[in-house]
């Protein structure tokens, strides 16, 4: 009993971590068409500028904002010099971001070396949370507070903002939104910032967990395509669902049955691309 | 047309004595290097360039069929001539049922299903350990002996390379001129008029992705009996992306492209990580350059110039022969 509570703790969390990781990756994709293949080399860069901030003493809070700020940065310099040059060419705009994925996760490795990071939580969330009779890792439980507030956080904008009608309206036809007017050019800078500022964030999160090391980009990106998959394209909610499920799936295929725990993360995808090829939560077809 | 053919004939002499005056082993198996990745650009072409499907899990096939034929050589002791074929079959299965997925979408959706199931096989062979070695792979193999002739030498390999490449390229060549393949092409240009013309574009794209898997798996069987050696890196989505890059850099659509492609990023390789340490951000850079400067591939570029050197208007002479590759199909 005691295992599977845990075991599912564990999967929220990295469901939580996850959904960082892919809400951005979704919105990007329902907004400008794009599939930002770089999504992982930002999670990983995150991670690792937090892991400096920290080195340094700072707090994880900041290491947190740092996080945040580098990658989104550098996220607007990208949208700004190359995706921008290759609006409307999508193969291009894939290729140039896998090609920006390469570069950071080299420039990485060069900077920060190839010895796998661990990096400590917050302080006061060091130790454990007693619960039911149980303990369970603080950390991980606050890694799922933070998500469910980041969902909410993200819901009301895209909800109850004039920002966020913006955004609704171009996904939903870009066309009539350029017509009456909706800057949609300065709406690509914006969100393409915010999703890359968001894998930074989640970076910075999941390194307690996860540990940083050279190679995580090319392990966090194909968990993102699965989650954006399943849960629907563009569609936030469905990345929320889809984090967890992936969570859960993972988390417990590691344990169970470790040698086939990537095939079984799979599976979902292959029955949701048979059965609902738009994804869970999906308006457009995957 | 004369001048192409000219530049052929060119090719193929150079190609058939390079052994005699390329100055070492260490040329011959670098050009024995560029030809294996050849036929994996080639094999990739199919759906990239004549499909407008773009995968990024082609290592896979490079993979599974490797692995294959190792596993059978040297765990149950089998001869290269079966495990040769069962390699093909098991991997043009696989393809099979990986097409029946991937193509329920287009697009850059395809791209990311062919991204995900790409990612499986490395999986798998990666954490697989009873059967695949792990990390550390699967070592110990031997080159074939087809006719008594030792592929364990150079420069008999690099025939052997060479004749395997000339054959499936007139194959590929042959194909996409037939019927089928002008519908492959219509597919891609125009699906839904092919589909009221009463084709079926789902199976002619699927017979694609599955003729290009069994490539992919031959170039794969090339690519093991020359490193004698397979390990999960070899299935990396680097290594699809690479794949990808030799296509695009080219000339995607075309069957001089991937070739060309092939020999810029092998011999990049192999000379820029002799002077730089950062190859993959050399990679990365080159990736983005040509995104941004060369978009059609160097086929469409250099016909390009060409046209600008004797005075014509740009793109006259090239417009049936290098397609407009980077648009995806609706």
């Amino acid at each position: 009993m005691t295992f599977w509570l845990i075991q599912s703790l564990n999967s929220l969390a990295l469901g939580g971590v996850l959904f960082t990781l892919a809400a951005g990756f979704s919105l990007i994709f329902g907004l400008m068409r794009v599939a930002n293949l770089s999504h992982g080399a930002y999670f990983m860069l995150g991670a690792y500028v937090g892991l400096s901030v920290v080195d340094q003493g700072w707090g994880f809070g900041w290491a947190m904002l740092a996080g945040g700020v580098a990658v989104g940065a550098l996220g607007v310099v990208v949208e700004r010099f190359v995706l921008r040059r290759l609006a409307g060419n999508a193969l291009s705009q894939v290729l140039a971001t896998l090609g920006i994925a390469f570069i950071i996760a080299d420039g990485s490795l060069w900077h920060w070396g190839g010895d796998p990071r661990s990096v400590s939580g917050p302080e006061f969330l060091r130790g454990g949370a007693h619960l039911f009779g149980l303990t369970f890792p603080a950390y991980r439980l606050a890694v799922v507070g933070f998500s469910v507030v980041l969902a909410l956080a993200l819901w009301l904008l895209l909800e109850k903002t004039r920002l966020g009608v913006m955004i609704r309206a171009s996904v939903d036809d870009m066309q009539m939104a350029r017509a009456i007017g909706i800057p949609a050019s300065r709406l690509f800078t914006t969100v393409f910032c915010l999703g890359a500022a968001l894998a930074g964030v989640g970076g910075v999160i999941a390194s307690p967990i996860l540990s940083v090391y050279p190679g995580m980009e090319a392990d966090m990106l194909p968990l993102a395509l699965v989650v954006v998959i399943l849960g629907g394209l563009g569609s936030l909610a469905g990345a929320f669902a889809g984090s967890m499920l992936i969570g859960f799936v993972y988390s417990f295929g590691q344990v169970l049955v470790p040698s086939m725990a990537y095939i079984i993360l799979f599976l979902p995808m292959v029955v949701v691309l048979a059965v609902r090829p738009r994804g869970l939560f999906g308006r457009v077809t995957a | 047309m004369t001048a192409a053919a000219r530049g052929i004939g060119i090719a193929l002499v150079v190609a058939l004595t390079l052994p005699l005056w390329a100055g070492g082993v260490y040329y011959v198996n670098l050009a024995s290097q560029v030809m294996i990745a050849a036929l994996f650009a080639l094999s990739l072409n199919l759906l990239v360039g004549y499909a407008g499907l773009t995968s990024l899990g082609h290592a896979g096939y490079l993979g599974l069929s490797a692995y294959i034929s190792s596993w059978l050589m040297l765990n149950l002791g089998w001869g290269h001539a079966a495990s040769a074929a069962a390699a093909l079959a098991g991997t043009t299965a696989l393809a099979g049922v990986f097409g029946v997925v991937a193509l329920r979408a287009t697009g850059i959706s395809f791209l990311m299903i062919t991204l995900a199931l790409g990612q499986i096989l490395w999986g798998l062979a990666y954490r697989w350990n009873d059967v695949t070695g792990g990390d550390n792979g699967l070592s110990g193999l031997t080159r074939p002996h087809p006719f008594g002739i030792d592929l364990g030498k150079p420069a008999w390999f690099y025939y052997f390379t060479l004749a395997v490449l000339l054959l499936v390229w007139a194959a590929i060549a042959v194909w996409v001129r037939s019927p089928f393949g002008v519908s492959i092409r219509a597919t891609r240009d125009q699906p839904r008029r092919m589909s009221a013309l009463g084709f079926n574009v789902w199976l002619i794209r699927w017979v694609t992705f599955v003729v290009s898997g069994f490539f992919g798996a031959v170039a794969g069987l090339m690519y093991v009996y020359y490193n004698q050696f397979i390990s999960p890196h070899s299935l990396s989505l680097a290594n699809s992306a690479e794949m990808l890059l030799m296509v695009i850099a080219g000339g995607p659509g075309t069957l001089i492209g991937p070739a060309l492609g092939a020999l810029l990023v092998v011999l990049l390789k192999n000379v820029a990580s002799a002077y730089v340490d950062r190859w993959i951000t050399l990679l990365g850079v080159v990736y983005l350059l040509i995104v941004l400067f060369v978009p059609g591939g160097m086929v469409a570029g250099l016909a390009r110039m060409a046209a600008r050197l004797r005075g014509r208007p740009s793109g006259a002479g090239t417009a049936g022969t290098a397609p407009r590759a980077e648009e995806a199909p609706q």
